[in-house]
C-alpha cells in the first residue's frame, strides 16, 4: 500500500508524457489514455475500500520525515475525491473522443488533460500547505492552456479574466502561507493543526484563515469573488468546461474544508456566522444570475456558484451530518453538473447554437439525450429519487439541527429557483417548435456514440447516487467524522 | 540574418556554450548551477545557431522535435523517483552508488530530466518565435 500512495500523481504524469511522445500514433495514444485512466480508477477504488475501513495512509516523500519533508496523505475524503475525479476524466475522454477534431488532439489536448488530472489529484492527496500551492499552480497552468484551446477571440477574452483572477488568488494564497510560516514555522498541515491549537490569541489565526478563505474562495467561486467564473466558463469547448466545472471549483472547496477542519478544532461563532452568510449569499446570487440568463452554458455556470453555496453551508454547520452532507453534495454536483455541460455540447452540435431561443423540439429528435438531461437537471434542482434530493435533504436536516434556520430557508428557496431555471431550459430546448435550421455541411456528420455513452453513464450514476443515497451518505458522514476528529490524521502523518 | 562574423563566431561559441551547460548540470549538486540553469544555457547555444544559420538548419541539427525532449525529460525525472520504489524506499528517496570518490545518484538523473524539460520548452517557444520574425 505504501507504494501505491504516490500512484494517483505518477500515473497521470506518465500518461501525459507518453501522450506527448505518441502524438503521431493516435491508436497507441488512446491505448495509453485508457490504460492510464483505468489503472488510476482501480488504485482510487482500492484506497476507497481500505480508507473506508478506517485506514489513513501517509508517505514521506524522499524519506524526509514530517514536518520537514513533504507528506502525501490519503484518507477517506481524499480517496472519495480521487474516485470521482477518475470517473469524470474517463467520461470526458469518452466525450471528447467523438466531439473533438483530430487537429485539437494533435495540439496536445490529451496530455494537458492528464496534467490537469495530476494537479487535481496532487491537491487532493497532499498533506502540506505549500505543496498544495504548487499543485494549484500545476492545475492552473494546464487549465490556462485548455481554456484558450482553439484560440477564438471570445475564448481569449474569457481566459484573460480567468488567468488574472486566478493569479491574484495564487498571490494571496502564497502570502498567507508565508504569514503562517512566519507565525508557527511549519507548512505541514498536520503539524500546523497542532501548533495552531497551541496559539492563545485568536486574531493571528483569524487573519490567516480569512486570507486562505479569500484565496480558495476565488477558486471555488464564493460570493463576492465569483465574477470570473460566469465570464469565462462558457467559452471553451463543452468537454473542457465540463471538466473544469467538475474539478476546479471543487478543488477550491476541498481545500477550504481540509484546511478549516484542521486549523479549527472548534469553530468560533464569528467565523461560523460569516461562513453561513457567505454560503447563503453565494446560493442566492448564483441562482438569481442563472435565472436571468438565456444561454445554456451561462445558466449552468451560474448554477455552479449557487451549488458551491450548499457545500459551504455544510461546512459552516460544523457537525458530522453537515460536513457529510457537503461531501455528498460535492460528489453529486461533480456528476450532475458536468453531465449538463456535456449535454449542452451535444445540443450545440445538433442545433448549432447555445441560445435557448434558437433551439426547440429536441425531445422528439433525441429522446435519450432528453431523458439524460431530465435526470441530471432534476437532480440539480433536488427532486427525489435523484442524488440532489438526498444531498439537499441531508444538508437541510443538518441545518435545522444546528439551528441555522435562515440559511435553510434560503437553500429551499434556491432549490425552487433552480427548478425554475431548469424547466426554462427544458421548455425552450426540448419542447416547442424547432427554431433552428439544420445546416447541411459538406463534412460527414460526427459519430456521437462515445459522447452519448459518457452522458448516459453520468446520468445513470446520478440515479444510482440517489437511489442508494443511504450508503453514500454513510460513507460521506464517516469521512466527515474523520475530518472533525483529526487526531488519527495527525498521528498518521507525524508517525508518532 | 546573414552575417559572416556571426556565423563564424557561432560555430565556435555554440559548442562551448553547450559544454558549459553540461558543466553547470554536473556541478549543480554541490555548487551553484543545476538542471534549470544548465538547460537555459544549452538552449541559448541552439538559439545562437538559429540566429546565425536559420531555424530550419538548427532543427535539422537538433534532429528531434523539442516536444520529444520535454517528454523524455519528464519521463526521466519521474523515473528517477521510481528507482527508490523498486528498492523499497518512499518515492524520490535519493539512491547513491559510490565508485572510489565519485558518487552517482538519482538526484543527478532528476536534474538531467529538468535539464531536458527546460531545454525542450525554451527551444519550442523561441524557435517558434524566430520563425515569426
Amino acid at each position: 500500500m505504501k507504494t501505491l500512495i504516490i500512484f494517483p500523481i505518477i500515473i497521470p504524469l506518465f500518461t501525459a508524457s507518453i501522450c506527448l511522445v505518441s502524438n503521431k500514433m493516435p491508436r497507441l495514444q488512446w491505448f495509453f489514455v485508457w490504460f492510464g485512466n483505468i489503472t488510476y480508477f482501480l488504485v482510487a477504488l482500492i484506497f476507497l475500500w481500505t480508507t473506508y475501513h478506517g485506514n489513513i495512509y501517509s508517505l514521506q516523500l524522499g524519506n524526509w520525515q514530517a514536518p520537514f519533508g513533504i507528506t502525501i496523505v490519503i484518507d477517506l475524503f481524499s480517496s472519495i475525491m480521487l474516485v470521482i475525479t477518475s470517473l469524470l476524466v474517463f467520461c470526458s475522454f469518452l466525450y471528447t473522443r467523438s466531439m473533438t477534431s483530430r487537429e485539437e488532439f494533435r495540439l496536445g489536448y490529451l496530455s494537458l488533460t492528464f496534467f490537469l488530472m495530476m494537479g487535481v489529484s496532487g491537491a487532493f492527496t497532499t498533506g502540506d500547505l505549500f505543496n498544495l500551492y504548487v499543485w494549484f499552480e500545476v492545475m492552473l497552468m494546464s487549465s490556462f492552456v485548455l481554456m484558450s484551446f482553439g484560440g477564438e477571440q471570445r475564448q481569449l477574452e474569457g481566459s484573460i479574466k480567468y488567468v488574472i483572477l486566478n493569479l491574484m488568488s495564487s498571490a494571496i494564497f502564497l502570502a498567507s502561507t508565508g504569514i503562517l510560516y512566519g507565525m508557527v514555522g511549519t507548512m505541514n498541515l498536520a503539524d500546523l493543526s497542532i501548533k495552531l491549537s497551541m496559539i492563545e490569541q485568536q486574531y493571528p489565526k483569524l487573519i490567516v484563515s480569512s486570507l486562505l478563505l479569500v484565496a480558495f474562495g476565488i477558486k471555488a467561486g464564493l460570493f463576492p469573488l465569483y465574477f470570473w467564473l460566469p465570464a469565462s466558463y462558457h467559452t471553451p469547448p463543452p468537454g473542457i468546461s465540463a471538466l473544469f466545472s467538475g474539478l476546479l471549483t471543487k478543488v477550491g472547496m476541498y481545500s477550504i474544508i481540509r484546511t478549516f477542519t484542521l486549523f479549527y478544532r472548534e469553530i468560533d461563532t464569528t467565523l461560523q456566522n460569516t461562513l453561513l452568510i457567505i454560503a447563503s449569499l453565494t446560493m442566492l446570487i448564483g441562482v438569481l444570475g442563472a435565472v436571468s440568463q438565456n444561454e445554456i452554458r451561462r445558466i449552468l455556470s451560474f448554477h455552479i456558484i449557487s451549488q458551491i453555496g450548499y457545500m459551504l453551508m455544510g461546512l459552516a454547520l460544523w457537525t458530522t451530518s453537515g460536513i457529510g452532507g457537503a461531501i455528498y453534495f460535492i460528489i453529486h454536483n461533480i456528476i450532475a453538473k458536468s453531465n449538463l455541460f456535456f449535454i449542452s455540447g451535444i445540443i450545440n452540435e445538433k442545433t448549432g447554437s447555445y441560445y435557448l431561443k434558437s433551439q426547440g423540439n429536441l425531445y422528439k429528435e433525441l429522446p435519450i439525450l432528453s431523458a439524460c438531461f431530465l435526470c441530471s437537471s432534476l437532480s440539480l434542482a433536488g427532486l427525489p429519487p435523484l442524488s440532489g434530493f438526498v444531498g439537499k435533504l441531508a444538508l437541510i436536516i443538518a441545518g435545522i439541527h444546528a439551528g441555522a434556520y435562515i440559511t435553510v430557508l434560503i437553500s429551499i428557496m434556491v432549490s425552487f429557483l433552480t427548478l425554475f431555471s431548469m424547466t426554462k431550459i427544458w421548455i425552450y430546448t426540448f419542447w416547442g417548435t424547432s427554431n433552428y435550421k439544420k445546416e447541411v455541411s459538406a463534412e460527414p456528420e460526427k459519430s456521437l456514440f462515445f459522447a452519448y455513452s459518457a452522458v448516459v453513464i453520468l446520468a445513470l450514476l446520478t440515479l444510482l447516487l440517489g437511489v442508494f443515497g443511504e450508503t453514500f451518505i454513510v460513507i460521506s458522514e464517516k469521512s466527515a467524522q474523520n475530518l472533525l476528529q483529526p487526531l488519527t490524521y495527525i498521528e498518521k502523518v507525524m508517525e508518532y | 540574418m546573414n552575417s559572416l562574423i556571426l556565423k563564424t563566431a557561432a560555430k565556435y561559441i555554440a559548442p562551448l556554450l553547450f559544454l558549459f551547460a553540461i558543466y553547470l548540470l554536473l556541478t549543480g549538486h554541490n555548487q551553484p548551477g543545476g538542471g534549470f540553469s544548465g538547460g537555459l544555457v544549452a538552449s541559448a547555444s541552439f538559439i545562437l545557431l538559429a540566429f546565425a544559420y536559420g531555424v530550419e538548419r538548427t532543427q535539422n541539427w537538433i534532429g528531434i522535435s523539442p516536444v520529444y525532449i520535454i517528454a523524455s525529460g519528464l519521463l526521466l525525472a519521474c523515473g528517477s523517483g521510481l528507482i527508490s520504489i523498486l528498492l523499497g524506499q518512499p518515492f524520490m528517496t535519493g539512491i547513491w552508488i559510490t565508485f572510489n570518490s565519485l558518487s552517482l545518484g538519482t538526484p543527478m538523473l532528476f536534474d538531467t530530466g529538468v535539464f531536458c524539460v527546460v531545454l525542450g520548452t525554451t527551444l519550442l517557444i523561441i524557435l517558434e518565435l524566430i520563425k515569426e520574425v
